[in-house]
């Protein structure tokens, strides 16, 4: 299989996804109150009960303080200076047929490596293309809905699913789980549903590739996963920006739901707009994702390759509830320059035998400042829960910085929880052996960070991992001297 | 035709004089033994070669076929053919034999204008040369030098010199640290290597690796200069006196 190519194979130097599409969109005016998320909500010609949803979860929102916890720092934002809403067509009426697509619209897709006419892209993966807030296409959905699999843009879900969305919107992470998750609530634009019945094996990937293009708006995605019993799905996910000098916030929610013996496999390859080497610029990127192995016997594995954003504050997590689940987190991240990175994950045992493993690998260069945050909880009823913790960082230089925040809760005395952590440096030592052998520093410092992070690269379908190599190794650029 | 040449070369470590005038000359095919005791400069001679940083010439010069090498990169010294077995190799945690003798190779291949060479090939390529030094496949799994004892870690140097093919090997106390059985291979290992086209520098304080090399010239290194040049006997002879014969020459 070949790529969906989340990040252009040809990629060269430095951010190459900054580009700007110029094209008309309609984008309600930066501001947020209850009219705003009315509007909203008729633009998507969204049934009464969404609009309640996002209406409580706004007025949860306004009593909400925005947390400072994590060991990231950034000015304060503005949240009346965001627009809530931009989208490439008007009355967010996305065509129906690819070929009514504007071109402009589809040619930015192909700059980023990702062809969305069906006759172009490859058999075996499965796009919905979000551009700004709204859904631009979604590819091979005939093929799958003949298996039963619906997958499509959250909006169409929200009108053609309702019973599904109802029943499972929000059961994961609720409307006020946190601030950024009810932000979310109440002003989700797009993002991408899925729903694999029970029995049924996916086919092919199935992709999500996000794009923001419109300056001054916030992404404000959703993404709903449901595997049914005994289903299997892995489902990509891949992220760029053009290259502007204000920040921009990306605040999603993703939420996984596995059934009895359903597994889903979901792998991240983030690389928003970092910002520039003096730290001007870039993503915040909020984001609250969490699965729920609501089955017994059920999996969730979560896979990501964070080499982007300004700030990333993330911590994707599994709710272990079925007997005998089984939660993973794999996870590379790297801060170069002014990049800060606060992620991990929780691992909540709640049944019994569940087992979870954690392997994060966190690189620092320049300045970048990398926190590993994970918590691993075992209540009562969790008899025999194990749990496996390996948290790895790598320094290249001496301003960088990595820190390792272990929490561990264990409520049932016959559990099993083990936490390892390293640290090291790249040394002067270890660069000249490789430049002796004929490698410049930049390629041995590649050699070297992928070495350290491939048991996680190994994970990844085939070209996704190929593309992470490259973004490494793209945004280590200038980390040696 | 000279591959090395040396003249009066003097060089500083953090300001420190270490090597004091030193001459040398080195013809394609030959290889030379540099002998004397420890802290007389021998490491410095072979880092400045290839470019180690906080190693400075203070005078004198250094051509490589005719040619001014200081001026040039580390990395560019390495694709040019010259190779060091360094005395003390260094770990590297993750990264496996393979990982690394793929990049290396490949990047003297691009400097010599030649196309990558396909993996399967590089495969056979490279099990030929772990059959040779008699090392098992497992070995180029193995992460580089990461708990190696010193005879694996001297053993993985010729590896990658034997699969990278350098014009100039400098080996810096190749034969250090072994047992016999151990020398015994490595020597053959340094035999296998000899080759019309290819120097070699063996930089070492003990005769016995040279009784099983023969080299062409035997040289003392005493206080940052050349004090003797010969041959076998010569080596023979500090096995028996040792050094301080000669330390009146270097006062
Ligand atoms: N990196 C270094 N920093 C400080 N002193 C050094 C360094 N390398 C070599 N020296 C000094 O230079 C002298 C010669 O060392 P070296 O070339 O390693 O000798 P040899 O290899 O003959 O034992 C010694 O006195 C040693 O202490
Ligand atoms: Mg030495």
């Amino acid at each position: 299989m070949e790529a969906p190519n989340a990040v252009n194979s040809a990629m060269s130097q430095s951010y190459k996804h900054g580009f700007v599409t110029s094209i008309p969109s309609d984008t309600i005016p930066a501001g947020l109150d209850e009219g705003v998320i009315r509007l909203l909500s008729a633009k998507k010609r969204e049934p009464e009960f969404m609009l309640e949803w996002r209406m409580a979860a706004y007025r949860h929102w306004q009593g909400m303080k925005e947390p400072h916890w994590s060991s990231v720092r950034y000015p304060s934002i503005d949240y009346q200076n965001i627009s809530y809403y931009s989208s490439p067509f008007a009355n967010d009426q996305a065509p129906i047929a690819l070929k009514d697509v504007d071109p402009k619209l589809l040619a930015t897709y192909e700059r980023l490596g990702i062809p969305l006419s069906e006759r172009l892209s490859l058999a075996g993966v499965a796009v919905d293309a979000v551009f700004d807030s709204v859904s631009v296409a979604t590819t091979h959905k005939k093929r799958l809905a003949q298996l039963g699999i619906v997958f499509c843009s959250m909006s169409e879900a929200v009108r053609e699913h309702s019973a599904l969305v109802r029943r499972y919107l929000g059961s994961v992470v609720p409307p006020g789980d946190n601030f950024f998750a009810a932000l979310n609530a109440a002003v989700f634009s797009d993002g991408t549903f899925c729903y694999i019945p029970p029995g049924v094996h996916c086919p092919m990937e199935l992709s999500t590739y996000f794009r923001i293009n419109a300056a001054e708006t916030g992404q404000f995605e959703r993404t709903l996963i449901i595997a049914d019993q005994n289903s299997f799905v892995s489902y990509l996910e891949g992220c760029t920006a053009p290259q502007r000098d204000r920040h921009q916030l990306h605040a999603a929610v993703v939420e996984l739901i596995a059934m009895e013996g359903a597994e889903i496999s979901y792998s991240t390859v983030q690389n928003w707009y970092p910002g520039d080497a003096e730290g001007r610029g870039g993503i915040y990127n909020f984001v609250t994702k969490r699965g729920e192995c609501r089955g017994d016997r059920s999996r969730i594995s979560w896979t990501q390759v964070e080499t982007g954003s300004a700030i990333t504050w993330k911590y994707p997590s599994v709710v272990l509830r079925g007997e005998g689940a089984f939660g993973r987190f794999h996870s590379v991240a790297l801060t170069n320059h002014h990049q800060q990175a606060d992620t991990g994950t929780k691992m909540i045992h709640i049944g019994k035998n569940t087992h979870s493993t954690i392997l994060s690998k966190g690189i620092s260069a320049g300045h970048g400042n990398n926190a590993y945050r994970g918590l691993v909880k075992v209540l009562a009823g969790a008899s025999g829960a194990r749990n496996h913790s390996q948290c790895d960082s790598l320094l290249l230089g001496q301003e960088c910085s990595a820190h390792t925040y272990p929490y561990i809760e264990v409520k049932n005395q016959s559990s099993k929880v083990e936490h390892e952590a390293t640290t090291s440096r790249i040394s002067e030592e270890q660069l000249f052996y490789c430049q002796q052998r004929g490698l410049s520093r930049e390629q041995a410092v590649s050699l070297i960070v992928n070495g350290f992070c491939q048991e996680v690269l190994r994970e990844l379908p085939m070209e996704f991992s190929v593309e992470a190599r490259k973004l490494l190794e793209v945004n280590l650029e200038g980390s040696v001297g | 035709m000279n591959i090395l040449e040396i003249k009066n070369l003097h060089v500083s470590v953090l300001n420190k004089p270490i090597l004091r005038g030193l001459d040398l000359s080195l013809k394609e095919g030959e290889v030379h033994a540099i002998m004397g005791p420890n802290g007389s400069g021998k490491s410095t001679l072979a880092n400045i070669l290839v470019g180690r940083g906080d190693y400075h010439m203070t005078a004198g010069a250094i051509l490589y076929h005719g040619e001014d090498l200081l001026v040039r990169t580390p990395e560019e010294r390495a694709r040019a053919g010259i190779f060091l077995a360094f005395q003390n190799p260094v770990e590297i945690p993750g990264v496996n034999n393979v990982q690394l003798l793929k990049e290396a190779f490949n990047a003297h291949r691009k400097y010599g204008q030649l196309p990558e060479m396909d993996a399967m090939s590089f495969r056979t390529y490279l099990q030929d040369r772990t059959k040779q030094l008699g090392l098992s496949d497992d070995w180029l799994f193995r992460p580089i030098n990461v708990g190696f004892s010193g005879g694996e870690k001297k053993r993985n140097e010729l590896l990658q010199m034997l699969v990278l093919e350098p014009q100039l090997a400098i080996l810096d106390e190749i034969d250090s640290g072994l047992d016999i059985d151990a020398l015994t291979d490595v020597a053959n290992g340094v035999n296998a290597l000899r080759h019309h086209r290819r120097s070699m520098l063996l930089i070492t304080h003990y005769p016995r690796l040279l009784e099983q090399v023969h080299p062409d010239k035997v040289h003392v290194l005493i206080g940052g200069r050349l004090v003797a040049t010969g041959g076998m006997e010569l080596a023979v002879r500090l096995e028996e006196q040792g050094y301080g014969w000669l330390s009146e020459v270097a006062a």
